[in-house]
């Protein structure tokens, strides 16, 4: 019987068994960031213990970062502590550490694919549950908390036991308008937030085979909404034009010797996965959650669900409560609903396709009165990148804030919130009680629609925003 | 460094049933970044939930009543500790005492973050808890008995649970997952001298000291 993509790169890093089914897996590549990386450096450093293999850790501070222009490290003072620790530390144990302003900073699930840093057939940990990102790139990618990070920072390796398997085919041909966002979306609430629990998911079909890496990495990204460890893509002649001449990819030779590798790493025809949907992708459309999941997602046409449809009792009070929380009444259509923020970035949807997707709804237009827009680039590249193009002119013409790299919003660890009670259309990937501040309202959306909201001032279909 | 072991806890067992108790809810990111150590964490954990708006206990939060302060059991709903994984969320938890969590599900990353701090998730089917709950509703104690796998109400209501072996182990005798590790150092230098060879765009070149 074949293997599957997962099961080669998996038995690709097991060490050795340890019985009952678990395994001493070794980690390739480990991200450090502000808010997890100084717990996990101090434990290992409080033990007298050195890192295992310093060379393998990338560090950059992003989730405590004020993104306000001009930001330095202690603009959110709290901030500044653990962007402190966590560049001392890494200066003392050998992590290469990228510094605000630096070619490199960013959001670690943005720098770590642009940088090369992930490449197919990886394992990659952080301490962050958004890790399953990297994934859209043929790695093996999943979140720890900090205990895990640490030893994983001692010993370069996880005790893991190997998960099951759901493969997610998306076939058809994405309409116009419609991003791995909206596919992401449309697939949680359709399949539920529950659906990859314990599970690891590829997506395959031939609507992934045709999406660009930064897509990737967007549906891989809200893999663990799904409740899944990671998200997974096969590498194939997209993910190599990608990661060609990227700086920690291999050069030259060395390169090829790679891909040649990398080319043996998809399912075998013959495998066989413990789980199988199949989406079709031709009829999603631009889709935003309503409530207080990200499995709460509608296309943006349609109508916020009436909790008396639901059968089951538990499901009508939770949806009872979202609505309640939201400020949304049964039954109603989502658009025209007012907006107070819109905020672009995070690392769902902060690259540079991202920001041209949102910059062509924004060219020539206005933010709505009323209305606070954010833009906050994925990183410093990606940053200097969209600078090189104009798009921070068209974004700061149209009344966006054009901003620095960092989580800011998505997660509001640095001060950054939606005010209570305030109606935010979001980027990101979480779109829980509280999330992005207390009492705060948050509706997730792509690039395209989230842009189209802040000129609209309400949540509004792309058509209406084009005309 | 060892941990605190799990063998039998016995106590309230508070039931909180609202299913994705995510970890956004078990502890806010900002107490994260304040600089409060773990051990202080306990009195943000669930604080939407248990505090009003003028920041008194809302008495009608089950951790609240007498009963149930310092309650060493929680009784949950489906995907209890979805979401982020900031293991804040245990050491949050911890801080109010509690040392089991009871569940017919949990977010992955939260479940592994329990086992690194001697607190035991237990996967459990809903109605098991609910009779569980029922027969704990007035405060009577709960005993969590790690070696025998079963849970025992006061009422005489007995029932068995199953805990990765592993992990029981682990968490039986506080033993810590680095110190067991390392032991296998030979063998783990032994694979990457070996994996040099096979795939050397892996390896980077030397640390900046």
């Amino acid at each position: 019987m074949g293997k599957t993509f997962f099961d080669k790169l998996w038995d690709a890093h097991v060490i050795r068994e340890l019985g009952d089914g678990w395994v001493l897996l070794h980690i390739d590549r480990h991200l450090l960031h502000d808010l997890s990386g100084p717990p996990a450096l101090a434990d290992v450093a409080a033990r007298g213990l050195s890192l295992h293999d310093c060379e393998l850790v990338f560090s950059t501070p992003d989730h405590a970062v004020s993104s306000q222009p001009g930001r330095v490290s202690t603009t959110f003072p709290l901030g500044g502590r653990l962007h402190t620790e966590l560049k001392s530390r890494s200066a003392e144990m050998g992590v290469r550490f990228f510094d605000l302003g630096q070619s490199g900073q960013g959001i670690v699930h943005v720098m770590g694919p642009e940088l090369g840093i992930v490449l197919p057939g990886l394992t990659v940990i952080c301490g962050d549950s958004h890790t399953c990102t990297n994934g859209g790139l043929g790695a093996l990618a999943f979140g720890v908390g900090s205990s895990e990070s640490a030893h994983a920072l001692a010993t370069q390796t996880l005790r893991q036991q190997k998960p099951n398997q759901l493969r997610i085919r998306c076939e058809g041909v994405l309409r116009v308008g419609v991003t791995a966002k909206d596919l992401a979306l449309h697939i949680i609430g359709k399949l539920g937030s529950a659906a990859g629990v314990g599970s690891i998911i590829e997506f395959a079909g031939s609507a992934i085979e045709a999406m660009e890496i930064e897509g990737r990495l967007t549906l891989c990204n809200l893999s663990v909404e799904l409740g899944a460890r990671c998200g997974m893509v096969a590498p194939d002649q997209r993910t190599f034009d990608y990661l060609r001449g990227r700086q920690f990819a291999p050069q030259g030779d060395g390169f090829d010797a790679a891909v040649a590798h990398w080319r043996t790493l998809p399912s075998d025809a013959d495998a066989v996965f413990d789980r199988e949907e199949v989406i079709d992708a031709s009829y999603v459309r631009p889709t935003i959650t309503w409530g207080t999941s990200p499995e709460h997602s509608i296309a943006v046409d349609g109508r916020v669900p009436d909790p008396c449809d639901m059968l089951d009792m538990v499901q009508r009070d939770n949806l009872a409560a979202a609505l309640v929380y939201m400020g949304l009444t049964a039954g109603q259509p989502i658009a025209g609903t007012p907006v107070d923020w819109v905020f672009i970035g995070s690392c769902a949807n902060s690259r540079l396709s991202d920001l041209r997707a949102a910059a062509d709804v924004a060219r020539g237009k206005r933010v709505a009165a009323g209305v606070t827009a954010w833009v906050v680039p994925g990183s410093e590249n990606i940053k200097r990148a969209a600078e090189a193009e104009g798009l921070h002119e068209v974004f700061k013409s149209a009344g966006f804030s054009w901003r620095e790299p960092g989580c800011s919003m998505c997660v509001a660890a640095n001060g950054e919130q939606v005010p209570p009670q305030q109606r935010s259309v979001s980027t990101s990937n979480r779109n829980f009680v509280g999330r992005q501040g207390p009492g705060a309202r948050t509706h997730l959306a792509s690039p395209a629609l989230a842009a189209a909201a802040a000129i609209a001032g309400c949540i509004t279909d792309l058509e209406e925003v084009r005309a | 460094m060892s941990m605190e072991a799990f063998t039998v806890v016995t106590g309230a067992a508070a039931y909180l049933s609202r299913a994705n108790v995510d970890t956004d809810i078990i502890i806010r990111i900002e107490r994260l970044t304040a600089g409060t150590s773990r051990e202080q964490l306990g009195r943000y954990a669930l604080e939407a939930l248990r505090y009003r708006e003028d920041g008194r206990d809302d008495p009608d939060f089950i951790l609240n009543q007498p009963a149930f302060r310092g309650a060493p059991i929680l009784l949950a709903g489906d995907n209890f500790g979805c979401g982020s994984s900031r293991e804040g969320a245990v050491w949050a938890l911890r801080g109010i005492g509690v040392r089991c969590v009871i569940a017919p599900s949990f977010g992955d990353i939260f479940f592994n973050n329990c086992f690194q701090n001697g607190t035991l998730p237990i996967r459990l089917p809903v109605a098991d808890i609910q009779s569980l709950a029922q027969a704990c509703a007035d405060g009577a104690a709960l005993s969590v008995d790690l070696l025998k796998g079963l849970l025992t109400t006061a009422s005489g209501i007995v029932i068995s649970f199953s805990t990765d072996p592993l992990r029981r182990e682990n968490l039986l005798h506080g033993l810590d997952d680095i110190g067991l590790t390392l032991k296998d150092d030979t063998l783990i230098r032994a694979w990457q001298t070996s994996d040099r060879r096979q795939r050397p765009w892996v390896w980077l070149a030397g640390a900046i000291l």
